[in-house]
């Protein structure tokens, strides 16, 4: 059963220059205990798709979706009230700055028993064993001191460990990742990833790792969500997105990894995601495409199939070649 | 901590000296002579005069007369008032309170509503409340504050008349307490009514000294959440499923609090400037109607020795600021 169904979510934000839509239509789906990563570049609405589903975005943003349930709630209909009891306990949320996310003003013990506070009956003592215990969990070493510190008195690498420390808290259901690991160094990337695997496998939880960052796909995750300029143009399981991707967006993205480049001088993308008053009218991706044509330009595709990872792409590629072509021309 | 404060304290050397020789030149640069002001309408002998000159030490060079009067700051002498015959020292003891007192309910009263309203200006931000709010701190700020003192006094104890006009205390009481300050002292005299003048008499001085630095840090305290709002943490709190009171009343406020602490300090600066102008209206007997009356009877010794004690206050509670940054943003502490 779905733990998280989201259905047609949109993201718009008033502007001075009028309404953006940074999220343009995504289905997201997450069963329990899964691991799902969603994929794509700066802008492609991978955070603010989660901040919706969170409560966390500005005033300025309109959330709509056809459907948004979390384990039996309607997210749409739910009072504010009624969503902090959940956010925060059954789903909790880590961020891309660790050093910036933990309030300099507080010890980080007391932002990790701040949340046992608002979430559960444990008396003063229990919650000081719980956070120690928790800080242990996530392999902060000399708990008992570190729940004493203060952030500033803390790496990023510890930050980041505190601040799933606070996440794990409640023992969430969901813990939504965003880039968690982007603000590290490279060092510290990989630990604080098996981090989260460990936990996400150990604590049955399901993870949402949002990342642009393909390698950390290839290594960690069950199933891939792509997301391009607010839409979600590919959902497979890893194996098969990296054998066979169906979208050329995908393509492009695995064929710039250096690991799986031939040529001598890395593929890259042309042009960036079209922004506010760029927008195509027909598939988003096809100004950077080197497979579209007259019909990517005019007309907004539709998903395909599920067994071609509902690629957004009137010729959803196999094996690197569009299909469907022939009977279009 | 202990090396921040001895290097904090050393910094006060400079200062002091600075504000020894402004007090000290300040004085003698007003136009006017002392001693033929003292000497009023009967005049002085040629005789005299030189034998007064030489007694106040008028005669020395300047730069003499200056380290006699620092001379005696260091041995607790700071002149006597030419007018009553008193150590300047005891006349500022005996007054401080007062202006203490003064000061201290006006701060308060500041504090309280301005950083809440700040606060709920910002969260609000752009809406009703803080454009109305934004406004009337601007009127606030800008207007004068001995002619809102005299509305306050037309309105409220001339029309109303809710509240007596001047002074601290109703002329059928007669309390000399054992702390100066009239609130506690009313209280302790036991004399019925005594405590409710002294409250009475309080109300409008404390509105008319608050109302600079009360428009003051609800500006600072509504930018400063403005800016602190967007910040990371602010969302991770949010993150936790905390209600919004909390959110913006401990998470972020505790941040926004330390450019507020700031302005709250250098208020008492501005503050004890506006006394000068309030106590004068109220005939509030403290410092700063002491300074105005010894200024226009040339009072030199009480003027020298006033600014200074004046300036000792605000470094003090500069020093007293800059401590509270500690606690309030542990970054800091180290320092």
């Amino acid at each position: 059963m779905a733990l998280l169904e989201i259905r047609n979510l949109s993201v718009e934000f008033a502007t001075h220059s009028g309404k953006f839509r940074a999220v343009d239509g995504v289905d997201v789906t997450v069963d329990e205990g899964e691991l799902l990563a969603i994929v794509g570049e700066s802008g492609s609405g991978k955070s603010v798709s989660m901040l919706a589903l969170m409560g966390l975005l500005p005033w300025t943003a309109t959330v709509t979706a056809d459907k948004m349930e979390f384990d039996g709630h309607d997210l749409r209909k739910i009072s504010a009230r009624a969503r902090r009891r959940i956010i925060g306990k059954d789903i909790t949320m880590i961020f891309q700055e660790p050093m910036s996310s933990l309030n300099p003003a507080f010890t980080i013990g007391w932002q990790i028993k701040e949340t046992l506070r608002k979430h559960t009956d444990l008396n003063r003592s229990q919650r000081q064993d719980r956070a120690v215990e928790l800080m242990r969990q996530v392999g902060i070493p000399a708990p008992e001191k570190r729940l004493q510190a203060y952030p500033h008195q803390l790496s990023g690498g510890m930050s980041q460990r505190a601040m799933i420390a606070m996440a794990l808290a409640n023992k969430p259901k969901l813990l939504i990742a965003d880039e968690p690991t982007t603000a590290l160094d490279v060092t510290i990337q990989a630990q604080i990833l098996e981090l989260l695997t460990d936990l996400q496998r150990d604590a049955g939880m399901a993870l949402v790792l949002i990342t642009h960052d393909m390698g950390v796909v290839a290594e960690t995750v069950q199933r891939v969500q792509v997301q391009y300029a607010g839409q979600r143009v590919e959902l497979q399981e890893v194996d098969g997105l990296f054998e066979n991707p169906h979208h050329p967006y995908t393509a492009a993205l695995l064929a710039a990894l250096p690991e799986r480049a031939t040529e001598k001088r890395l593929p890259t993308i042309p042009g960036v995601v079209p922004g506010q008053f760029d927008r195509p009218h027909g598939c988003l991706f096809s100004p950077r495409c080197r497979f579209a044509d007259a019909r990517c330009i005019a007309e907004r595709p539709r998903p395909a199939s599920a067994d071609l990872g509902y690629a957004l792409c009137h010729y959803p590629l196999i094996d690197g070649l569009p299909t469907g072509k022939e009977t279009a021309a | 901590m202990l090396s921040f404060l001895t290097r904090r304290l050393l910094t006060f050397v400079p200062t002091f000296i600075g504000v020894t020789l402004i007090a000290f030149a300040f004085i003698r640069l007003l136009p006017g002579d002392p001693i033929l002001l003292m000497a009023g309408e009967r005049g002085v002998s040629a005789e005299r005069y030189e034998q007064l000159r030489a007694q106040f030490g008028f005669d020395k060079p300047m730069w003499q007369q200056y380290l006699d009067y620092v001379w005696g700051i260091f041995h607790g002498d700071l002149g006597t008032s030419f007018v009553t015959k008193k150590p300047v020292l005891t006349e500022f003891m005996s007054l401080f309170p007062a202006t203490v007192e003064l000061g201290l309910c006006a701060i308060i009263l500041a504090t309280i509503i301005g950083i809440p309203a700040g606060v709920i200006a910002a969260v609000n931000r752009g809406k009703f409340f803080d454009q109305a709010l934004m406004s009337t701190a601007l009127v606030g700020y800008s207007m004068p504050i001995f002619w809102w003192a005299l509305l306050l006094i037309i309105v409220f104890s001339g029309w109303l008349g809710w509240t007596p006009v001047s002074g601290r205390m109703g002329l059928m009481y007669f309390i000399n307490g054992p702390t100066g300050f009239m609130l506690i002292d009313s209280l302790l005299s036991g004399q019925s009514g005594a405590f409710r003048s002294a409250v009475t008499h309080l109300i409008l001085p404390t509105i008319a000294l608050a109302t600079i630095p009360l428009a003051v840090i609800a500006r600072q305290t509504r930018s400063a959440m403005l800016e602190v709002l967007g910040d990371d943490y602010v969302r991770t709190a949010r993150a936790k499923g905390l209600s919004p009171a909390r959110v913006n009343g401990v998470h972020a406020l505790r941040n926004a609090l330390i450019p507020v602490v700031t302005v709250i300090g250098l208020s008492v600066g501005t503050l004890l400037a506006g006394a000068i102008l309030t106590e004068t209206i109220f005939s509030w007997p403290g410092i700063g109607k002491w300074m105005v009356d010894s200024i226009f009877r040339r009072d030199y010794q009480v003027v020298q020795g006033g600014l200074l004690l004046i300036a000792l206050v605000v470094m003090v509670v500069n020093l007293i600021v800059d401590l509270l940054y500690g606690l309030i943003n542990p970054k800091i502490r180290k320092g």
